[in-house]
């Protein structure tokens, strides 16, 4: 009898986890009692040569005259140096640069190997004061300024406590220790970057949320200030860093750097519980290295992407994002994402959990000339499920429970969990096999 | 005392040669690196940087030197390269391999090389191409590796009678960690934190060790320390650019010959290969072994 050819027979499912919120990478400073954390940031960093643009994202929740933050940076900024930007690309950004699931459906023993490709639409995760006062305290007020739904101060100051002193008489609340923190910037020729929402302009623009701002600067300096989000933080932070660079891979030069474990098949229950996956696989991977490691999510030349969480930033994306350096008249869209464009970016998404005490120092960056692509993924395998029987059928029947047993195992390595309970879910009996197979049939497999 | 004898006896048989021990160092180094910590690179780029720099050390023994094959220097730039070289371009990898072997047979100054070969290979790819690159945390900071990185290290500078300037070297680039720290009001960790670096032990105790690059004299050499520590905190601080260790030894290996003129002292030589020629190993009678000088060959 002649064979039946199955088309459609592997296919693969991309998915997309971004769960986790975000909040600015410097501190909050509450101007009332309520009690503000800011557990995760987010930051993308667009930088060639010694030309920054960072852009800092926020979910913050509670009430927009509650917010403010304090960044500080290594150049004065001007009016001009800052701008607002567009939550969505961020979003997208995320969603482009995700962990993500594939998924793959056996093809019958029997029957020959045809391939679809099926991709499925991917939920995109998700000041003034008497200039006097100022005098006095040693603070330089050196610009100010309101862009859109934001209020800007740009200071420099002589000592810490002075700025300290009137951060607070100006209605900021800082926590302990900020004065030393602040000292130490301002001797390594620091400013800071205070801003604040401006709520006349917010409800005039109309936006019920707080969009990035981003500031552009020209500076050696390749960091990001960690240490005053220590301050007022409530145990670790999380923080989720986007580098667009022109020559490769960014990565930190004070803390080691580990990428994530990718590539391992997983048990297929895992598709719907693929966000709690990620936040559990994250936690041990931390846990291992004992919180003194930032991890490597995503590198990947922005010309394409293989299996594509989301697509490739468009040209517009990446300028709303600074990539400076792109000029029109490059290719605009990639026709087809696997096969790339020309599109002259290196995308490298870092992410790091911190306390003051594993991670004292701030991120020291360097941009790299490695070019390799890497991306956290995790393969769900789906055993094929037909009746015919052939010879082959007994075999492969052996074959995939040893592979489940593999994929229990290492989803219990990967996320801590218990090793039952995932047995449990995945309807496995309780001892490995009971299709045991004879010693003999392993020397000769067929 | 019996286990003290058999000790002494053991001892005894281990070879004097600094070199072997510092092979072994940096070999365990390498395992320990590419086994627990993901080193960035694979067996293929050993394969590649071992035997290039083996056949450079050959083929410029065979053009320059009047000495007879000898691979244990190459060996050790070869060792070291591995452990310090990132890149994905093999080109780069024997490139680099080559300008570090070949360095230290055309750049000398009065029968010494001038710079430390790997530190050399490397600088001139970083300035030249842009396209290597150097991973300083790739080994993190946790206290067991420093522990283990100095042990063997320490080992290494016995052997060679030149701890002076590793010492020198560490306890200035320390003091200045330390000082400015206290100057920023810093909390304590975070000069801990700089100081806990593998990147900063290794380059101590196996790169600014190298006696064939460092000063002769002692006082020379603890000049020469001051000077390479107070350079890359100047390059790491001031200017804020990586690798500050390397470009401030690369720099300040150029004035060797000038600390040398100023401050004359025995030149150090390695133990002549058997098969060679005769030579003496010279080593300092102030260190608190015993002169090692002896007839080979």
């Amino acid at each position: 009898m002649k064979k039946a050819a199955w088309l459609f027979a592997l296919s693969f499912v991309v998915l997309v986890d971004s769960r986790y919120a975000y909040a600015f990478c410097g501190f909050y400073v509450a101007k009332a009692d309520t009690k503000i954390f800011n557990k995760a940031s987010q930051v993308v960093l667009a930088r060639q040569d010694d030309k920054t643009v960072i852009t800092m994202v926020n979910d913050f929740k509670g009430d927009p005259k509650e917010f403010a933050v304090v960044i500080p940076v290594p150049t004065l900024i001007e009016r001009d140096q800052v701008n607002v930007g567009d939550k969505k690309i961020i979003d997208h950004l995320d969603a482009y640069t995700s962990p993500r699931l594939v998924e793959y459906f056996d093809n019958g023993p029997c029957q020959l190997r045809v391939l679809r490709e099926m991709q499925m639409p991917m939920a995109a995760s998700r000041l003034k004061s008497a200039d006097a006062r100022a005098d006095a305290l040693g603070v330089m007020v050196q610009a100010q300024y309101t862009v859109g739904e934001y209020d800007i101060v740009m200071l420099s100051a002589k000592q810490g406590q002075g700025l300290e002193t009137w951060l607070k008489e100006n209605g900021y609340r800082l926590p302990k220790g900020t004065s030393e923190v602040l000292g130490s910037y301002i001797k390594q020729k620091m400013h800071f970057f205070v801003a604040k929402v401006n709520l006349k302009e917010q409800s005039k623009l109309g936006f019920n949320y707080l969009r990035p701002i981003q500031v552009a600067y020209e500076s050696p300096k390749f960091m990001l200030p960690l240490r005053l989000g220590t301050l007022n933080a409530d145990g670790y932070q999380e923080l989720f860093i986007y580098t667009l660079t022109q020559r490769g891979r960014v990565e930190p030069t004070n803390y080691r750097t580990v990428k994530l474990p990718t590539g391992m098949d997983l048990p297929i229950y895992l598709k719907d519980h693929f966000q709690k996956f990620y936040r559990d696989m994250f936690d041990q991977q931390v846990k291992k290295v004992d919180l003194r490691a930032v991890f490597t999510e995503y590198a990947w030349d922005m010309n394409g992407c293989d299996p594509c969480a989301a697509e490739p930033l468009s040209f517009e994306e990446l300028r709303g994002l600074g990539v400076f350096w792109l000029t029109q008249g490059r290719p605009e869209i990639v026709p087809n994402p696997m096969i790339g464009g020309a599109r002259d970016v290196f995308v490298t998404r870092l992410h790091v959990r911190y306390d003051a005490e594993r991670f004292p120092e701030d991120l020291m960056l360097q941009e790299t000339a490695d070019r390799s692509n890497f991306q956290a993924r995790y393969v769900l395998r789906h055993p094929w499920t037909g009746e015919r029987e052939c010879p082959a059928t007994e075999e492969y029947r052996r074959a995939v429970l040893r592979r489940q047993e593999t994929e229990a195992r290492q989803l219990a390595d990967l996320t801590g969990w218990e090793l039952d309970e995932i047995r449990k879910q995945m309807e496995l009996g309780p001892k490995p096999s009971p299709i045991e197979e004879k010693w003999w049939q392993k020397i000769w497999r067929r | 005392m019996r286990s003290n004898m058999v000790f002494g006896r053991y001892a005894e048989r281990l070879p004097k040669d600094p070199r072997y021990y510092q092979i072994a160092g940096l070999f365990s180094l390498l395992l320990y690196g590419v086994g627990w910590l993901e080193f960035d690179i694979g067996a293929y780029s050993i394969a590649i940087l071992l035997s290039t720099v083996t056949f450079v050390q050959f083929l410029c023994t065979k053009l320059f030197s009047s000495s007879t094959f000898d691979c244990r220097s190459a060996l050790i730039s070869g060792l070291s390269l591995c452990l310090l070289l990132r890149t994905t371009d093999s080109t780069l990898t024997i490139m680099t391999a080559m300008i570090t072997i070949a360095s230290k047979f055309l750049l000398t100054w009065n029968g010494k090389h001038i710079f430390n070969p790997t530190n050399f290979g490397i600088i001139a790819m970083l300035a030249l191409t842009g396209r290597v690159w150097v991973s300083p945390a790739q080994w993190g900071s946790q206290l067991y590796f420093a522990f283990m990185i100095v042990c063997l290290g320490g080992i290494v500078i016995h052997r060679a009678m030149r701890s002076d300037v590793s010492l020198a070297f560490i306890l200035f680039y320390a003091g200045i960690l330390y000082l400015r720290a206290l100057w920023l009001g810093d909390p304590w960790s975070i000069p801990l934190k700089q100081f806990q670096s593998g990147a900063l032990l290794l380059f101590t105790f196996f790169m600014i060790s190298d006696p064939k690059t460092t000063p002769d004299s002692r006082s020379g050499r603890i000049f020469f320390a001051l000077l390479v520590a107070a350079g890359a905190a100047y390059v790491q601080f001031v200017l804020y650019r990586n690798n500050g260790l390397l470009w401030s030894l690369a720099i300040c290996s150029m004035l060797t010959p000038l600390i040398d003129y100023m401050s004359p002292g025995k030149q150090y030589r390695w133990q002549i290969p058997n098969t060679g020629g005769q030579g003496d190993v010279h080593e300092e009678s102030s260190l608190a072994f015993r002169p090692l000088v002896r007839r080979v060959g």
